[in-house]
């Protein structure tokens, strides 16, 4: 396996506030890997200096083999880059903008294709400026593949998009990866981490706190579960780690179908908010 | 970064990527030239999509002309050049200021401000073909605006233009370099525009470099010291090699060295571009005050 990005005791000040605080980070070639975390936990911050548009205090940062610090044009040609939400070249048309973008780069990825890919083939000709949000959104991200990144970075790409809109992103994400493309994805949805991550990592404080699958998360798998059901008319609970022995009790009491059964294990959701230690922020 | 070690993270380049050296290399003279193109073609088709900067713009140097031609008429005392040919200069001058300083400044703000610069900043584009694209879009748009008033001038205000090649040789190099010079300047202005309201600190400058440059009153009867202060710049060197495309020969000698200085003019333009290129390139920013 080898590694598209790799930090080693990243450090930022503002002022006296450390916003990132000794981050070590691994990111393998062809995996999407998600970076939770609050606002203000230093997200942003982390992904600006990995694109090398921001500079850090403090720590190794190596992209593509690269220091992001040093990164040239040739660099930038493999990285591939959708910022927070934009609105800029209003003046323009999704396919001049999409089709000047491609022109930056030695090699790039067929305009039109790049266009279909998003799903906004129908607005080629479309200002940019009269597109919805969630189009918009998608132009960004074709500016972001048409230079044919080895290394794609998204940073809260769905913020704003209805549900149906938001499974047709992660199908083209999906469809990156497929083609081998590495994807470090920032965002707010943990629903969206775990459908789209191999590996997730919570940043809390300017720390990486847990990475591990969306799964494994902060012990998840090995997390108590609770088998529920019905018994005289009344519901009744038990917290086991092992749920399976539980039922098999249950299903030869009852002797066969046990009323109301339910297994839960506790969600990413649950596990996040522990993770970053719920109600200290104000704000998830 | 002054903490920043770099070494470790060389090693690991050299052995990720096996090839790769981990200096930062600049792009080659043909990447940028053929990105500059790519640039002027999307700045060019910017302007022409802002209907209302684009009637202001045409329609300014022509009412400007059509005013002091009405206003001022007749000789200037001691030459055989007429006001509305000198003033036909000045607009010259006016447009490139307009469109280098003002507009220029104020759309790199814009861009700065809504995150286009720091999206063009992740690709492999050249800082130096945004500058061309920038330059050739002011070029452009003064070219046009310069035709127009030729025009409106010629059939309205008995305007006469040159009619030997020399001349015209003379007009395109003094704006190419004039505009360059000017373009490069606005690029650096436009740090000074912090936000989207902000842009009425730049006119003022302006408004001054305007009178000082010899734009709106005939350069020759402008105070010595005046004249000093704008000969640093580059407008009043612009508007003096106009003077000498469309001003009768004679005009010359009322100029403040007695002669067109064309040597000294391309000297002096030349240095701002090479000075606003550097400082550019140095000082430019590609993300807002606004933005960390």
């Amino acid at each position: 396996m080898t590694t598209a990005l790799r930090t080693r005791g990243l450090r930022k000040n503002y002022g006296d506030a450390a916003a990132l605080d000794g981050v070590e980070l691994d990111v393998a070639t062809g995996e999407i890997f998600a970076l939770l975390g609050p606002n203000g936990a230093g997200k942003s911050t982390a992904v600006e200096i990995l694109e090398g548009l921001r500079d850090r205090d403090g720590g190794d940062v190596c992209v593509l083999g690269t220091d992001p610090a040093w990164g040239d044009h040739r660099w930038r040609a493999r990285i591939g880059v959708v910022l927070q939400e934009a609105r800029d070249f209003t003046m323009l048309r999704v396919g001049e903008a999409v089709r000047q973008f491609g022109e930056y780069y030695p090699a790039h990825r067929d305009p039109d294709e790049v266009i279909a890919a998003v799903g906004l083939t129908e607005q080629t000709r479309t200002l940019t400026s009269r597109l919805s949000g969630g189009q918009r959104r998608r132009l960004d991200v074709a500016l972001g593949i048409v230079g044919d990144p080895e290394l794609l970075f998204l940073d809260e790409p769905t913020t704003g998009f209805d549900p149906a809109a938001r499974r047709q992103f992660w199908e083209l994400i999906r469809s990156l990866r497929s083609a081998g493309t590495t994807v470090l994805l920032t965002t707010h949805y943990l629903d969206e981490a775990e459908a789209l991550a191999d590996r997730v990592g919570v940043l809390s404080h300017g720390r990486l706190v847990d990475v591990a699958t969306p799964d494994r998360l902060g012990g998840r798998d090995r997390a108590e579960a609770v088998v529920a059901w019905e018994q005289d008319g009344k519901r009744r609970s038990e917290s086991t780690a092992e749920p399976t022995r539980l039922i098999g009790e249950l299903a030869t009491r009852f002797r066969g179908e046990i009323p109301g059964l339910s297994v839960v294990r506790p969600s990413l959701e649950d596990i996040y908010l522990d993770l970053i230690g719920s109600g200290q922020e104000g704000e998830r | 970064m002054s903490t920043m070690t770099t070494e470790g993270v060389v090693e690991t380049a050299a052995a990720a990527t096996g090839a790769e050296a981990g200096r930062p290399g600049r792009a080659p003279a043909g990447e940028v030239w053929r990105i500059g193109k790519v640039r002027m073609r999307v700045e060019i088709r910017q302007l022409t999509r802002n209907s209302s900067l684009l009637i202001y713009t045409f329609a300014l140097p022509v009412v400007m002309l059509l005013l002091f031609g009405t206003i001022f008429r007749g000789e200037i005392a001691g030459t055989s050049a007429t006001y509305q040919q000198v003033y036909a200069t000045g607009m010259i001058g006016m447009c490139v200021i307009n469109g280098a300083l003002q507009n220029l400044a104020y759309a790199v703000a814009i861009e700065r401000h809504t995150k286009a610069l720091k999206r063009l900043r992740t690709t492999p584009m050249p800082a130096a073909s945004y500058f061309l694209g920038k330059v050739a879009s002011v070029l452009a748009a003064t070219l046009a605006q310069v035709a127009v008033m030729l025009l409106v001038g010629v059939m309205v205000m008995g305007l006469r233009l040159p009619a030997d090649a020399g001349r015209w040789f003379t007009f395109a190099w003094v704006l190419v370099l004039g505009a360059t010079a000017c373009s490069l300047l606005g690029i650096g202005m436009s740090s000074l525009i912090r936000s989207e309201q902000g842009s009425a600190i730049v006119w003022l400058p302006i408004m001054v470099l305007q009178f000082i440059s010899g734009v709106f009153i005939v350069f020759s009867t402008l105070p010595k010291a005046v004249q000093e202060i704008g000969a640093v710049f580059p407008v009043k060197w612009l508007c003096q090699g106009m003077r000498s495309v469309f001003l009768p020969e004679d005009f010359k000698y009322s100029e403040p060295a007695h002669s067109w200085e064309h040597g000294r003019l391309a000297l002096v333009l030349g240095l701002w571009c090479v000075v606003g290129l550097v400082l550019c390139l140095r000082t430019f920013s590609w993300r807002g005050r606004d933005d960390g």
